[in-house]
């Protein structure tokens, strides 16, 4: 397996050279097994700067083993990666345990990541609104709040590509679609790259670029409109998710913040 | 009135007897690097891996004395081995590391005990080694623990954020640049140091005790990894003090009065944990 470092790698070739700048991370037929299964075949994908791309499918699909390929975490068994030279890369994993004999405010936690640039640690905290949470510990944050301080950690780096895995997790409904949309003001705002991994479609379709729909091999993918159409989603996810879609089309007049309160929206 | 002032005129005695000045200045600042090691080793669940560590020093011991070399050189080099493949075990998650650890150091224990058994040529005080001697310390050895405390010092502050960062979350460390496999076996590498030089102090049996008891019991009274490993720090500091005081006027083992003194600092604040802030 190769990781390419510049640009000029054949992983990129296909590209046309005013795109090739843009890529930030680049897969080909990325292959792996673990003992005599296959979890992933022939996975490519890209992701630009400024593009969102978000990862769905079943349990045991291979999502999480892809992301960990993509960061180098894991070794692919056949394949290329190439990524940007020197890519600054933003990480939330999917499960953090929380060593309950480590004393840890929220503060300290995310100065691991960056221990000069003060302003844009309280900048950060202002932007994902954990302001108030900097002198509390981490092991007594909930779930939602946790999930907002690995963001925010992994936005510390001053990332060009974030890779989330399942950034959701353990956030009720409508604080989710609040995540959602905020990891896509980020995007839009610093023009970053997302890779991220989501379990439902319906959620992350206002905010997606392309979906990329896994289950060991490449279903389908697209724009999200396409996907929740295509026969191959329907198959994997069942009609009944399908038709979820149209529920959550329709529009509040508010909506709950990650704790769950109540916001009227404001239109000015 | 007269029995006050032999306590002061035996406890002027006892401080400025070499022995005891000796033993003072070696259990003191190792104390101090134990605070933060022993913090880690709590964090990381590793105190298993301590002791198997110590009680694989015994072997090293044992083989050092039979072929005639520097006693605490053999006793590094040994313990620096063990946590070198110790580490590289631990790197191949298929075979159960508990299980490992276990056979790993009682074998090894077992096996120190035999060889110097059989080593009719060598008269060692195997108790010395299994519980400690901390007033049989000498010169040479107050060195070696000196400059140990300093190089273990230096390295512990230089790579401070590093390790923390590793044992928070090593993957997301990784993704922000750090070296986490080359981390990790310097930070194995230090508590290897550590336990190797502690060895004369409170023993094979009783090192791992040593580390890990003063961070549990500055646990309760700590925000920041920092606090934690400063307040372990004094916790040992006051143990092996206290410590060394009770085992004079008791005539008890030195070692095993440090870890008992220690021991009732941490239940102490288990049970009461506002102990020290309700006087301030």
């Amino acid at each position: 397996m190769n990781i390419a470092d510049t640009d000029s790698k054949s992983a990129n070739s296909s590209c046309a050279n005013e795109d090739s700048s843009r890529v930030l991370l680049a897969l080909k037929s990325i292959d792996k097994n673990f003992l005599d299964k296959n979890i992933l075949e022939h996975i490519s994908l890209t992701i630009e700067e400024g593009q969102i791309v978000t990862l769905i499918g079943p349990n045991g699909a291979g999502k999480t083993t892809l992301v960990r390929i993509a960061l180098g975490l894991l070794q692919a068994d056949a394949g290329t990666i190439y990524h940007r030279s020197a890519l600054r890369i933003g990480y939330m994993p999917q499960r953090v345990h929380v060593e309950p004999t480590l004393p840890l405010t929220v503060n300290r936690f995310l100065k691991l990541a960056n221990r000069r640039d003060r302003g844009l640690l309280s900048a950060t905290l202002e932007q994902l609104k954990i302001a108030h949470l900097g002198q509390q510990q981490l092991a007594e944050i909930s779930g939602g709040e946790l999930q907002r301080v690995l963001l925010a950690r992994a936005l510390l780096r001053e990332p060009e590509l974030l890779i989330l895995d399942e950034p959701a997790q353990g956030v009720d409904l409508a604080g989710q679609a609040e995540l959602y949309r905020l990891i896509s003001e980020i995007s839009d705002r610093q023009g970053c790259g997302v890779l991220m991994i989501s379990h439902d479609l319906h959620l992350v379709m206002s905010s997606t670029d392309e979906v990329i729909c896994l289950n060991h091999h490449i279903c389908c993918h697209g724009k999200p409109e396409h996907v929740s159409n295509d026969p191959a989603y329907l198959s994997l996810f069942g009609v009944s998710a399908a038709q979820d879609l149209a529920v959550y089309t329709h529009h509040h007049d508010h909506e709950h913040n990650i704790g769950g309160d109540v916001q009227e929206h404001h239109h000015d | 009135m007269y029995k006050s002032i032999t306590m002061i005129e035996s406890m002027a005695l006892f401080l400025t007897t070499d022995f005891v000045l000796y033993a003072l200045a070696a259990g003191i600042s190792l104390a101090l690097i134990a605070g933060p090691l022993g913090s880690f080793i709590v964090w990381r669940r590793m105190s298993y891996f301590g002791d198997t560590l110590a009680h694989s020093a015994l072997l090293g011991i044992a083989l050092g004395l039979i072929s005639g070399s520097n006693p605490q050189l053999s006793i590094i080099i040994s313990c620096l081995l063990f946590a070198f493949i110790l580490t590289i075990l631990d790197r191949r998650p298929s075979v159960s590391t508990d299980a490992l650890l276990g056979i790993l150091a009682h074998s090894s224990l077992a096996l120190g005990v035999v060889v110097l058994a059989l080593a009719d040529s060598v008269r060692v005080d195997l108790e010395a080694y299994l519980f400690g001697a901390l007033l049989t310390i000498g010169n040479a050895d107050l060195i070696w623990i000196l400059l140990v405390v300093a190089l273990v010092s230096i390295v512990l502050f230089w790579f401070w954020n590093d390790f923390v960062s590793i044992t928070v979350h090593a993957e997301i460390a990784e993704i922000e640049g750090a070296n986490v496999n080359r981390l990790n076996l310097i930070l194995v590498m230090l508590i290897a140091l550590t336990i190797a030089v502690s060895m004369k102090i409170v023993g094979v049996l009783l090192i791992t005790s040593l580390l890990i008891i003063p961070p549990a019991a500055a646990r309760s009274m700590a925000t920041t990894p920092e606090q934690m490993a400063v307040k372990a720090s004094l916790i040992g500091v006051v143990s092996v003090i206290l410590g060394l005081v009770s085992a004079f006027y008791f005539d008890v083992p030195v070692g095993p009065s440090i870890v008992v003194v220690a021991t009732l600092i941490f239940l102490a604040f288990y049970f009461y944990p506002g102990i020290l802030k309700t006087r301030v």
